[in-house]
């Protein structure tokens, strides 16, 4: 009988992610809806001060795995690994965060173990012992609900924000942590991993701006960044820009903001022709004020937005260049 | 090199998405298609690695009788040949396992070094059909590949990890890679090479060509309802002619956010 959540624990150098604990939150609202208990499992190579950090929090155990073929991640390694320890403890339910590194391997995992994995939930809901998850579709412009028929376990990753890590319950006492045997001996790594690195120094540090002009695919050509640019420079503003921009190499890489660009909270942030994907989003979404001009009124940016203008950008963005100028008596 | 490719065919990128009257899906009349963004980078890195060290292209694409559209822009951008998956059975496939087992079975007596994918796709956004391919053919894998190096033994891939990072693997061949937008610059098809797609293998396969059936198809995911997201803000809209909207935006930045 499969019972119990397991929620996957995430660490690198004994570091712990810290959307672990966002997918916590989903695990343990998810444990007080079915009656289940969370427990949670670790890999490494050692993963004691990790493992003692995780076991303050409301769980029933946290099991350890680990294996010198586990200093390193690689995806056959984690895959071997988490494949008996799921085996041994069949949950009802493996919760992860659908961090890079979960993209990596848990796809592989779920298709091996023949188990359906419901990728980067929002959130979810229980009905008559089903589970119904919701996720977005079309980059984020559609959001779906989507009910799972399948065998225990059922995966499902949960997007990066989608609970607020502080809201992790803590246990009343420490939570037991449990070696858990498994067998790596015959395991073949065949990925050779080499040291993580950052491509280049950063010559502009967006976290430290204040005001922050973002600009997206909606401007269609180099040329027409001119007129972004001169909208940053009349407010005192950087530029920065959405993926795709930098992509085409129109503005380099140290301007993109998102999941694989920086984060950044500044004052204002003012989105020009960026439709507001996750990805961009979470690293703009701590803004204190947030300001989206986009000609798409769905435009899942007005959805954090607390100023929006639907129009043309080729229009507006002039239009406020010369308001800012003139607020400014220039 | 042999190098398949798995392109998907979605709305293009500025439609305007409206849900279908079954309220499970989108109104999927009157739009416009093109290749998946992150597949389209695919197509053109396997081009360039055919361009550097020979071999074949392969583009493979399960989708209704549209896609061959995209089909034949790649084919016109260098491809040498494709796999149409066409069949009424396969729309049955809706969620990643599906996908994955149909588009590995075509690929099982194919002969090839390295398969590509998007790392996810612009509708569904499942990341997972790359590595469903992977594990079903037991290819060795990496994600969010941002530059390729086959190399003796195997393929050195940079993979992009959070937040700026990168990292350098190594992993032997055969091997499936998901590819990530921007890892290089796109071609466009040329005159010529849409008058030489014309004369390109397009084979056409059905579910049963694979041993399937609608049933070996079905979905363990499947939605129930589509809709529109809730705002999570209030947002206050700013109306008016461009000039009059951009005057009261500056006002309440100045006055009511105090950030300009
Ligand atoms: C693993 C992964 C990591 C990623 N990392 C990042 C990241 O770090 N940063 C990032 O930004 N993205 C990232 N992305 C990509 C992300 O998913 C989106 O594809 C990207 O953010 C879209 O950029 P955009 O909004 O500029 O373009 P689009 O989504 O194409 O949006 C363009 C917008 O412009 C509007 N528009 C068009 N013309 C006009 C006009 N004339 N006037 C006004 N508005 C107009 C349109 O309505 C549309 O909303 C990542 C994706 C993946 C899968
Ligand atoms: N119907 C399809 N035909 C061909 N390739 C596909 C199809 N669906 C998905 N893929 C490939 O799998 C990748 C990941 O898709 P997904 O798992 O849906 O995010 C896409 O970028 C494509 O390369």
């Amino acid at each position: 009988m499969s019972e119990g959540i397991l929620l996957f624990i995430e660490q690198r150098d004994g570091v712990l992610n810290r959307t672990s604990l966002e997918a916590m939150v989903a695990a343990q609202r998810m444990a007080a809806e079915t009656g289940d208990k969370v427990s949670a499992v670790v890999l490494g190579r050692d993963v004691s001060a990790v493992a003692t950090e995780v076991a303050g929090k409301k769980l029933e155990a946290v099991y350890t795995v680990t294996d010198d073929k586990l200093a390193s991640y690689t995806p056959d390694g984690y895959v071997a690994a988490l494949k008996q320890a799921i085996e041994q403890l069949s949950p009802r339910y493996v919760i992860l965060s659908h961090t890079y590194r979960v993209r990596d391997f848990a796809p592989i995992l779920a298709s091996t173990m023949g188990k359906t994995f419901v990728t980067d939930c929002l959130c979810f809901r229980v009905e008559g012992g089903e589970t119904v998850f919701t996720r977005q579709i079309f980059q984020g412009k559609i959001n779906t609900d989507v009910r799972v028929q399948a065998e225990a376990p059922v995966f499902a990753s949960f997007q990066a924000g989608s609970y607020r890590a502080d809201l992790a319950e803590a246990g009343e006492q420490p939570a037991p942590i449990k070696p858990l045997e498994v067998e790596m001996e015959g395991v073949r790594l065949r990925t050779e991993p080499e040291a993580a690195f950052q491509e280049t120094k950063q010559a502009v540090d967006l976290t430290q701006a204040p005001l922050i002009v973002a600009v997206g695919r909606g401007i269609k050509s180099q040329e027409n960044l001119s007129i972004v640019q001169e909208l940053a420079e009349a407010m005192g503003a950087e530029i920065a820009a959405s993926r795709p921009i930098c992509d085409n190499e129109w503005l380099p890489m140290d301007r993109q903001i998102g999941s694989s660009g920086q984060t950044v909270a500044p004052k204002l942030y003012l989105a020009v022709g960026i439709s507001g994907a996750i990805q961009h989003v979470v690293g703009m979404k701590n803004s204190q004020t947030i300001v989206a001009i986009n000609k798409d009124p769905e435009a899942p940016i007005f959805d954090l937005a607390d100023y929006g203008i639907v129009g043309d950008l080729f229009e507006i963005v002039p239009a406020l260049t010369a308001e800012v100028r003139k607020a400014k008596g220039e | 090199m042999n190098i398949v490719v798995c392109l998907k065919q979605v709305p293009k990128k500025d439609s305007i998405l409206r849900i279908a009257a079954d309220g499970k899906w989108i109104d999927d009349r009157d739009l416009s298609y093109e290749m998946s963004e992150a597949d389209a980078y695919a197509l053109e890195e396997a081009l360039r690695q055919k361009e550097k060290h020979g071999g074949e292209v392969i583009v493979i694409c399960m989708g209704p009788e549209r896609v061959r559209q995209s089909i034949k822009e790649a084919l016109a951008k260098g491809a040498d040949r494709a796999i149409h998956l066409y069949d009424e059975a396969f729309d049955h496939a809706s969620d990643a396992a599906g996908i994955g087992r149909a588009l590995a079975a075509a690929l099982k007596d194919e002969k090839f070094d390295l398969v590509f994918t998007g790392l996810q796709s612009d509708d569904y956004g499942f990341a997972q059909v790359g590595l469903v391919i992977a594990e079903r053919l037991g290819l060795s894998s990496a994600t969010i590949a941002m530059e390729v190096q086959p190399e003796e033994g195997g393929v050195r891939v940079k993979r992009e990890l959070e937040s700026g990072w990168f990292q350098w693997v190594k992993i032997p061949l055969p091997a499936l890679l998901t590819i990530q937008s921007g890892i290089n610059q796109l071609r466009y098809a040329t005159l010529k090479g849409i008058m030489a797609a014309k004369k390109k293998e397009l084979r056409e396969v059905k579910a049963a060509d694979l041993g399937l059936t609608a049933d070996d198809l079905k979905p363990a995911q499947v939605i129930e309802r589509a809709y529109l997201p809730l705002k999570s803000k209030q947002t206050e809209m700013i109306e008016g002619k461009p000039a009059e909207a951009a005057a009261k935006l500056v006002e309440k930045l100045r006055f009511d956010a105090r950030v300009l």
